[in-house]
């Protein structure tokens, strides 16, 4: 992006000025989420910057918000982080495949109706979750599985198998049905084609599209908010009751391992995507 | 004859065209089946559920079920002059079954959102209805309370007695069935569903103009950048787009309160002084900045991946051909982004329109959407057929824009990191 020397002084000026846009636009996205990271390490009980933090004095900092997550008495942080990973797990394997066996429909070119169809499985993620809430709500309700694992699982598996569906479709786009032709020329059946050959090839696509609908799972709270009883709470349900009752600062010990978390993720997911435009060819 | 010697036929010698046709339909149910089992398992935990929160947001029964009786005999009324005895008896049956079942409350409460004044002569009734004799109920009855004997307070009986109504929509429009069956507004004082309608709709378009604001230049700069700066500033893009909702709303809170750091800033460079700190928080601008932040990353993404196709050199030729660096931008790069912009605008105005979360907890009263209004209704008034309608009446609007969506952009462009 250097300039090259013929610039006339007033593109110069703009060119800078066009910088200092973006970099306050990439502050204004990621700064704050490095707020809380000192934040939680706050000796105190308020969630602002005491003088001591200000001063970069070691007493002003300490591990208790995070000892309080973890040991705290009444602490329900052990049994909504135990529900939260459960309901994750099987809602991702739920939507992994389910999502993946409509991806190989979809991109087939057979496929009849595929517009249609397919905007109908991405709907799940375009309408507003307050809906799907009131109305998967009404549903579990009826069939007697509000408050039940089963019931929030199958709701998270609605709203996760869209992002499967997408990425899987697009690993799918680049895929060289040549290969799959070869396997059944050699005798190989459908089954035994898919697992030796189309799945290793998509696996990228599949693993982030896992992700994606691990993390909306992990995420979601509106839906568990109707849904969930005592007994199902998760992790978002108890930041979301906190953040509205009392901020205190075990919240934001909580939301550090959560950024941590998602950094991981981040890096999986785009190790991923590399990894699967290697094979799909594309070259950027 | 001739045209069938001609036919190509297969070592079957069945016909090469027919033999074709029976391939591709075998291959079209091969991909409808492996669509299937997703299909299925959406239509029944959702497709049906929407559709049963329809139905619940037209369905009166409640009235009508307590009354069966009564609203047999009014068949024949033709609610021009008072009802005959044998309303007023089924009525009287109906009404002594309620209180029996001490169910009457419900009918009374339910009545008066028909007509107000209804719940007292119930209860005034239901005090003298144990002295009653045998026969000639009208004139008992009226003689309970002359409201009785007003012929509106049976024609609002009557209004209430088909099993399906739209009121609940009306309602959420801020309108009403009057006395004459006209549909009228509530008085202006009480107009509170348009207000926040109007919010919802405000709110989302001015997040999106936002969003495309701050998104088109760093989309741009990424998109221009060599390969390993755009990667790095990726990243900037991608954690808060990975990260929790919750995560990023809770950050929102902390800068944005009273004595949080956005404040402290603003008095240390002596924009405001330190005894008025403005609030915030828990009002609109909570709202715009934190939605803003967090529906970001949906619009630099779409508009990334259409700027990185363009080639750099179109730009180049614009100059080339006498055009100042302006004139090229506008002329030549900008409509060639122009998918991008729609894809990514649409996407977001979808995601903000419906958004609950951080305006529940950053809006205060003053802003938050017509999802706080929803979910108001289902957990604290229960009263779940007019959230059910209001939500209805929200998903036809988002079901509009993504059929727009659909046709401009289609859904298998959707792209996600």
């Amino acid at each position: 992006m250097a300039l090259p020397k013929y610039t006339e002084p007033h593109y110069r000026i703009w060119h800078y000025f066009y910088l200092f846009i973006c970099s306050c636009v990439f502050f204004f996205l990621i700064a704050p989420l490095f707020v809380i990271f000192p934040l939680s390490f706050n000796a105190e009980e308020f969630l602002v910057f005491s003088d001591g933090m200000k001063r970069l004095d070691p007493d002003a900092f300490s591990l208790r918000w995070y000892k309080d997550m973890i040991y705290g008495t009444k602490n329900p942080w052990g049994l909504a982080a135990k529900n939260s990973f459960i309901i994750a797990l099987f809602a991702t394997l739920g939507s992994v495949i389910l999502g993946t066996v409509a991806a190989l429909g979809l991109s087939s070119r057979h496929m009849p109706y595929k517009g249609i169809i397919m905007a109908a499985l991405i709907s799940p993620m375009i309408v507003p979750l307050i809906i799907s809430g009131v109305a998967i709500f009404f549903f579990m309700a009826k069939v007697g599985l509000a408050a039940t694992h089963t019931g929030i699982v199958l709701a998270h598996i609605v709203l996760g198998t869209p992002f499967v569906v997408i990425t899987v479709t697009a690993t799918l786009s680049g895929f060289d049905h040549s290969v799959t032709r070869a396997a059944a020329s050699l005798g190989s059946d459908p089954v035994n084609t898919f697992m030796k050959i189309t799945l290793p090839l998509i696996l990228p696509g599949v693993i982030s599209g896992g992700l994606f609908a691990f993390v909306t799972s992990f995420d979601e709270v509106v839906v568990v908010l109707f849904l969930a009883g005592l007994d199902n709470t998760t992790i978002p349900i108890q930041m979301w009751t906190g953040l509205r009752e009392q901020l205190s600062p075990t919240i934001l010990a909580v939301a550090t391992c959560l950024i941590i978390l998602s950094t991981l993720i981040l890096v999986t997911a785009e190790l991923l995507r590399r990894r699967s435009e290697r094979i799909r060819g594309i070259n950027r | 004859m001739s045209s069938e010697t001609k036919k190509i036929l297969t070592t079957d010698g069945i016909p090469l065209e027919e033999s074709l046709k029976k391939a591709e339909k075998k291959n079209k149910l091969k991909a409808f089946l492996l669509v299937c089992p997703l299909l299925l398992f959406l239509i029944i935990t959702y497709v049906f559920p929407i559709g049963d929160m329809l139905f619940r947001s037209i369905d009166d029964r409640m009235v009508t079920d307590m009354l069966p009786k009564t609203y047999k005999a009014m068949e024949k009324w033709d609610g021009k002059d008072l009802p005959d005895e044998e309303v007023f008896k089924a009525f009287y049956l109906d009404y002594k079954k309620l209180v029996e079942e001490k169910t009457f409350g419900k009918l009374a409460t339910q009545l008066n959102y028909e007509k107000n004044g209804f719940k007292s002569i119930l209860k005034k009734l239901k005090r003298k209805m144990k002295k009653f004799e045998e026969g000639n109920y009208k004139e008992q009855i009226m003689g309970v309370h002359k409201r009785w004997a007003n012929v509106e307070y049976w024609r609002a009986l009557k209004r209430r007695a088909p099993a399906y109504s739209y009121s609940k929509y009306l309602k959420g429009v801020d309108m009403y069935e009057n006395e004459d069956g006209k549909i009228v507004q509530v008085p202006e004082d009480r107009r509170v569903h348009k207000i926040l309608w109007v919010r919802t709709v405000e709110v989302a378009f001015f997040v999106t103009v936002l969003c495309f604001l701050m998104a088109y230049p760093i989309a741009h700069l990424l998109a221009t950048l060599p390969m390993k700066y755009s990667n790095l500033l990726m990243i900037c893009v991608l954690l808060p787009f990975w990260t929790s909702l919750l995560v990023r709303t809770a950050s929102w809170m902390i800068l944005l309160q009273q004595q949080g750091i956005v404040n402290d800033f603003f008095v240390w460079i002596g924009l405001v002084s330190d005894e008025n700190r403005p609030e915030m928080m828990y009002n609109k601008t909570g709202t715009y900045v934190a939605m803003t932040q967090i529906l970001l990353p949906f619009m630099v993404l779409p508009l990334y991946s259409v700027m990185k196709t363009i080639s750099p050199s179109l730009m180049r030729a614009g100059k080339s051909l006498g055009g100042t660096p302006f004139v090229a931008f506008w002329k030549v790069y900008f409509p060639l982004t122009i998918p991008g912009i729609g894809a990514g605008c649409l996407l977001v105005f979808i995601l903000a329109i419906g958004y609950y979360i951080t305006p529940a907890l950053v809006g205060g009263a003053s802003g938050t959407l017509i999802s706080n209004q929803i979910a108001f209704h289902m957990k604290s008034t229960l009263d779940w057929s007019f959230a059910s309608a209001m939500g209805l009446m929200l998903l036809t609007g988002v079901l509009a824009i993504y059929w727009v969506y659909n046709k401009l952009v289609g859904v298998d462009n959707i792209k996600l990191g």
